[in-house]
């Protein structure tokens, strides 16, 4: 049978994922450019037997899908940077207390209300230290419509793998425009829940690192009865101020996503014409597209440019930049704000090569045009 | 290189012409089978000021998603022909509403121009379908999709009652253009 197939917003096509990926629960508060995901899920969750709320604030909407989760619920939100600027208290709380969830920020320009028209790229350091304290971030940046489907989904499986927030995010272009998308099959992409408790009730611990450094997660309400805090806390879920307690549950929740084998579970690139490229664009989400362009009319032009997409803007992909860093003689970075994701391309090639930016914010996109002269002028 | 065609559709916010866009991408990329990413920009306002749509239509995977130079832009208000007329292609063309765009942007473009509006008013009877007759204008003046494409993705998307209207609205733009082009 042929594939189910449609032209879709971006914004469609990630609410359509998230039931594709099991959501159960939508807990919103609609903003610009991001409102089409909670339209389309009004109608999609209630089909699946999934509720829908629009809550009375960013806040509420964060806490309900905190809650909606821990009784085992697959939830998402969707929204926009100011919207995620109220929802960083309660990030922070889905980080300590291994909350999994799935964030979609569709990104504007900012701070504050800013452009809503318009689009941004300035949440990506927002989306790696939004909320106060160490954490672990995951965050995603699909650059097609098609990619917003099965980074959606993904989106979920690391949630529920590492049991954290995951943020989905991408920007108000490939948010708001529309491709011809095919649906995959049920069964055609990976659809991860998370680890459930394999002891008796009584015996349970949400935080027992004896199941590994992500305990299984029992469903609120349940036969399994625990406590759940912001606070440090001990194995049980009970607070602690003991050092090697807190100490331990602290280092153990950035190694869940630091350690080698989960970074390379998570990490995601994209390279195009890379491998004998003399300048490399480092670009993501729609100015990917952008860099695309230009690295195409460049190569005609003789020059040898090659593109660097990072899908997983976080964890940031620390080793392929280095490597690129030294085979190349300079990186050009192009994002719609005003250097963010340049730090850490300049963090970890250590002066390897010339690193130079593109940066945008006055509501354009970054055209190929652009991005070919930085090149021309680096080279 | 795939060849990739660019067209602009701009007027007043709430005249419809983001949903031409689409159609025409849907024409495009469900019905031919092409490559085709619509996109948009509009202000804050639910109506009024200028706003435009765009669709990149091609035979291969296209990265840019917004125009670079415009093969063909339709301008239904004075404030979008001021806007967004410029980014045409040397070579390009340009579609007026003769009614309310008075000073014709200048440029290496050819220029068409008929009352668009007030024809879907008249002649088809519903200022309304306005964003219909110019989808049809379009489409003949582009040949980016063929005809038949075209009056299929406007029927797909319209209610059972308003068929006819709609299919009149298309066709009636459709034959207004390549009347002109003769």
């Amino acid at each position: 049978m042929a594939k189910k197939v449609a032209l879709l917003q971006g914004n469609e096509v990630c609410a359509h994922a998230a039931v594709y990926a099991g959501a159960q629960f939508f807990g919103g508060y609609p903003i610009t450019p991001s409102t089409e995901v909670a339209e389309v899920l009004s109608v999609e969750l209630p089909k699946v037997g999934g509720k829908f709320i629009q809550m009375e604030d960013e806040i509420a909407a964060m806490a309900s899908v905190i809650g909606a989760s821990l009784t085992g619920a697959k939830s998402i939100t969707a929204t926009s940077g100011p919207g995620v600027s109220l929802k960083q208290e309660l990030i922070g709380y889905a980080c300590i207390a291994e909350i999994p969830c799935v964030i979609v920020n569709v990104m504007r320009g900012g701070p504050s209300t800013g452009m809503p028209t318009g689009p941004g790229q300035s949440d990506v350091q927002q989306a790696r230290w939004g909320t106060h304290g160490d954490h672990a971030a995951i965050a995603l940046a699909p650059s097609s419509c098609q990619e917003i489907f099965s980074e959606t989904v993904r989106a979920f499986n690391l949630a529920e793998k590492y049991r954290m927030p995951v943020q989905v995010l991408y920007d108000e272009i490939v948010g708001h425009m529309r491709e011809r998308i095919e649906f995959p099959e049920p069964g055609e992409l990976e659809v991860i829940d998370r680890a459930k408790p394999t002891v008796a009730p009584e015996q349970y611990k949400p935080y027992d690192t004896s199941f590994g450094d992500v305990p299984p997660l029992a469903a609120f309400g349940s036969e399994y009865r625990f406590h759940v805090t912001g606070l440090n806390k001990a194995q049980d879920g009970f607070p602690t101020t003991k050092a090697e307690l807190v100490d331990d549950e602290q280092r153990r929740q950035i190694r869940k996503v630091e350690n080698e084998t989960a970074r390379a579970d998570i990490e995601k690139n994209e390279e195009y014409l890379t491998e004998d490229a003399e300048i490399i664009v480092f670009a993501y989400g729609s100015i990917a597209r952008s860099a695309r362009y230009a690295v195409n009319e460049l190569r005609k032009e003789g020059i040898k440019a090659g593109l660097f997409r990072p899908i997983t803007l976080w964890p940031f992909p620390e080793k392929r930049v280095a490597a690129l860093a030294k085979q190349a003689k300079a990186i050009v970075v192009a994002e719609m704000n005003l250097g963010q994701m340049v730090h850490e391309v300049e963090r970890v090639s250590k002066g390897a090569c010339t690193i130079a930016g593109v940066f945008r914010v006055d509501g354009e996109p970054i055209n190929p045009g652009q991005i070919m002269d930085k090149v021309k002028e680096v080279r | 290189m795939a060849k990739r065609t660019e067209i602009r559709f701009s007027g007043a916010g709430g005249q419809g012409l983001i949903t031409a866009g689409i159609i025409l991408a849907e024409a495009a990329s469900i019905i031919e089978g092409k490559h085709a990413v619509q996109s948009q920009s509009y202000g804050p306002e639910a109506r009024g000021g200028a706003s435009k749509s765009e669709v990149i239509i091609s035979d291969g995977p296209i990265d840019y998603p917004k125009a670079t130079t415009v093969d063909a832009c339709l301008a239904m208000t004075q404030e979008s022909a001021d806007k967004y007329a410029n980014g045409i292609k040397k070579g390009g063309v340009l579609l007026l509403d003769s009614d309310f765009v008075k000073r014709e942007p200048q440029g290496d473009f050819k220029t068409y121009k008929f009352p668009i509006i007030r024809t879907a008013k008249e002649d088809i009877g519903r200022e309304i379908v306005g964003n219909v007759v110019a989808l049809g204008a379009m489409v003949a003046l582009t040949d980016v999709v063929s005809r038949e494409a075209g009056e299929k993705a406007v029927l797909a998307r319209v209610p059972e009652a308003f068929i006819e209207l709609n299919k009149k609205a298309y066709n009636l733009g459709y034959d207004k253009v390549k009347e002109l082009l003769k």
